[in-house]
């Protein structure tokens, strides 16, 4: 079927300005693929179901719209913890900048390094995870990045990894245009932490794909945004075994323009799959996580809980799924997304969905937006917490179920720093 | 202490006059206690008095020390020395008690110029004032009254009272949804505070808690005056034989 002429136009014209980058015999099958994907899907539009509640013109145009550079005045985010750093300038791999790609039990190598070698594990992930993510709801983005991306990292995680590998991405370059791709495989009963940090460039597609053996465990913590112009889109595809678990937290601090899709696919029984995330919008914000959870095995349980601090005209959307396949008995399913307004003139659009095709299961969801409790800032008011810490401290409340879902302590602290800061930073 | 002068004071968001010229001094080291029957305007005046929105003063003063509080913020209100114990105390999900407790107090000690509070000795000063009045480690550890019973959310005021020291303490309705025992504890909380520097107003419907916490002077507060003063004797008259008869003396 032909494309509307204006999604067949946009497509060509973001196309136009691409081209494949070199490699083996795999990759440039897997970005082939992914480019046919595209040009039979086509770039989204306001038109799209899927993209009713965030426009994505400034993702699909040909050339990325500049992005000033923002210094927060503040320390990095991780800065404590004991990590393996690595620094991508406006989506460029800087080998000075980072540490030596070598850690126990990980075996890490740049995507162009791995593409160029014709034979390569990764041929069985790169894009395929992808390519299945595209069903039911199609992803012309994430394709876009898989047929194009001219960076990123593939790791192979065989045991316990010693620290987390931290992905900084910083922005030097007011217009700078950025496709990174990962790929993570970790192996039966593996663990590893990734941690990413960064506005990364002006207009920023990431994907990374993951696969997670039996018993493997991938955390997740990610605290984007920052420089108020830059705009990205993100896609993470997560396959899970038996046994496994994933478990995923984004914070977001401004940012003009942030859709994250979240794509989770339970394919072995007692997996464990938890999305959270925590975003603080003020002004000219408009932040979208869009989440997809199949529970197709036994046993598996999925928790996404989403809390959004908006104002001064802010816009928050949610849009979760949890699909549950025939067969897939007990399955704990459970969804929460709430907005905290603090004016009439910012605005949440949650569209919460359930879909299931077993009989045996648990899944609850919910969605609410509110303004600030006033009975509970009065009470801390009357204990003499002046107005704005009392507020601060209602806010920090609102979103600490989605801190919890960060199960590591000193990680969980430094995202409260950020949100501190954050707080700081206005009054 | 505390000075109020004529306070009239009517609902924002309709034209309901619930406080009518009430005069009422409470001085220093004193316990001065008001009863009444249900919507005499009592915990009308305890909100008005710490700053609560919603309620529009018409006419009069209150002043602490001489100092205007109407004017002044709940949080000005709170470092300048006034404490209500709230007759339901708010849950807060997500603010931990402590943090709770020590941001108050340091938010206090800031706004008078003081240094705030160091963590070991705010740690030291809270457990030895959790314990008089049987505050568990947990009940600390937990978000603001969240979870807590009755009993535990009036102790947990007191707590804050004893942390916060103020000079004029209010009292709203403290022993609703006490049992004895409760109500015993949470009195001793209050007598171990009073002191000559300190004041308390406390509102209560019932005798029962003035014999615990003894008053030195007890209106009887009726359709937003104070309608009769006397001494702890007009409690007991008024447990013996209800409002009745003193609503008909003074009518």
């Amino acid at each position: 079927m032909a494309l509307p002429e204006i999604k067949q136009s946009v497509t060509e014209a973001r196309l136009a300005e691409l081209s494949l980058p070199d490699g083996g015999a795999w990759a440039t099958d897997a970005r082939k693929s992914a480019l046919s994907r595209v040009q039979t899907m086509g770039l989204p539009g306001r038109r799209d179901e899927y993209w009713k509640y965030t426009d994505p013109t400034r993702l699909t145009a040909a050339v990325a719209k500049p992005a000033s550079l923002f210094d927060p005045q503040e320390s990095p985010v991780f800065g404590e913890v004991d990590r393996l750093k690595v620094v991508f300038v406006d989506g460029v791999f800087d080998a000075e900048a980072s540490d030596a790609l070598a850690m126990e039990n990980v075996e890490i190598e740049r995507l162009a390094d791995a593409s160029a070698m014709d034979i390569h594990w990764a041929k069985d992930v790169y894009g395929v995870l992808e390519a299945r993510g595209q069903d039911p709801v199609e992803r012309p983005l994430a394709a876009l990045n898989t047929a194009f991306a001219s960076d990123g990292l593939v790791i192979r995680v065989t045991g316990k990894a010693p620290k987390p590998i931290s992905f900084i991405y910083l922005h030097r370059e007011e217009v700078s245009d950025a496709i990174l791709h990962h790929v993570v495989k970790v192996e039966a009963g593996a663990e590893l932490t990734i941690l990413e940090n960064g506005p990364a460039a002006a207009r920023f597609n990431k994907c990374m794909e993951i696969e997670i053996a039996d018993g493997g465990a991938l955390h997740h913590v990610r605290a984007q945004g920052r420089d108020h112009e830059r705009q990205a889109v993100t896609a993470m595809f997560a396959r899970l075994g038996a046994e496994s678990v994933f478990k995923s937290f984004t914070l977001t601090v401004n940012g003009v323009l942030t859709r994250n899709e979240m794509v989770v696919e339970l394919t072995g029984d007692e997996g464990v799959a938890h999305v959270a995330g925590a975003c603080m919008g003020d002004g000219d914000f408009h932040h979208d996580d869009t989440v997809f959870v199949t529970h197709d095995a036994l046993n598996c349980e999925s928790r996404q809980v989403f809390k959004k601090v908006l104002r001064n005209g802010a816009t928050g959307v949610f849009q979760g799924k949890i699909l549950v396949k025939e067969g897939a008995q007990k399955t704990d399913g459970y969804q929460i997304s709430q907005s905290l307004l603090l004016d009439d003139d910012s605005q949440f659009l949650a569209k919460p969905e359930l879909e299931i095709y077993a009989d045996d299961v648990a899944c609850s969801h919910g969605s609410t937006s509110g303004a600030i409790d006033e009975e509970g800032l009065f009470y801390l008011r009357s204990r003499g917490v002046p107005e704005d810490v009392a507020t601060d401290l209602m806010v920090i409340a609102f979103i600490a179920e989605a801190i919890d879902e960060i199960e590591d302590e000193t990680l969980a602290e430094e995202i409260v720093d950020r949100i501190s800061n954050w707080l700081n930073r206005r009054h | 202490m505390l000075e109020i002068k004529d306070l009239a004071v009517k609902l924002e968001e309709e034209e309901k006059q619930i406080l009518k010229g009430v005069d009422l001094t409470v001085e220093a080291g004193k316990v001065h206690a008001i009863m009444g029957p249900n919507g005499s305007g009592k915990s009308t005046l305890s909100y008005v008095l710490s700053g609560r929105d919603g309620y529009e003063v018409t006419s009069g003063s209150a002043t602490l020390e001489g100092e205007d509080i109407l004017e002044m913020e709940p949080e000005e209100r709170a470092a300048a020395g006034l404490f209500l114990a709230f007759q339901y105390p708010v849950e807060i999900p997500g603010v931990g008690n402590m943090t709770f407790l020590r941001t108050a107090l340091n938010a206090q000690r800031k706004a008078r110029g003081e240094d705030e509070i160091s963590a070991a000795d705010f740690l030291k000063l809270v457990r030895a004032k959790a314990k008089t009045l049987k505050i568990d480690a947990d009940m600390l550890k937990r978000p603001v009254n969240v979870g807590f019973s009755g009993g535990e959310k009036k102790r947990n005021e007191i707590l804050q009272m004893a942390l916060l020291e103020p000079k004029m303490c209010i009292l709203d309705e403290t022993d609703s949804g006490l049992d004895v025992d409760a109500m015993k504890l949470v009195s001793e909380g209050v007598n171990a505070l009073r002191d000559e520097g300190r004041a308390f107003l406390v509102i209560t419907h019932y005798q029962r808690l003035l014999d615990h916490i003894k008053p030195d002077v007890v209106h009887i507060m009726a359709d937003g005056r104070i309608v009769k003063t006397g001494g702890p004797e007009l409690a007991l008259e008024v447990e013996n034989n209800g409002y009745a008869d003193i609503l008909a003396e003074v009518a």
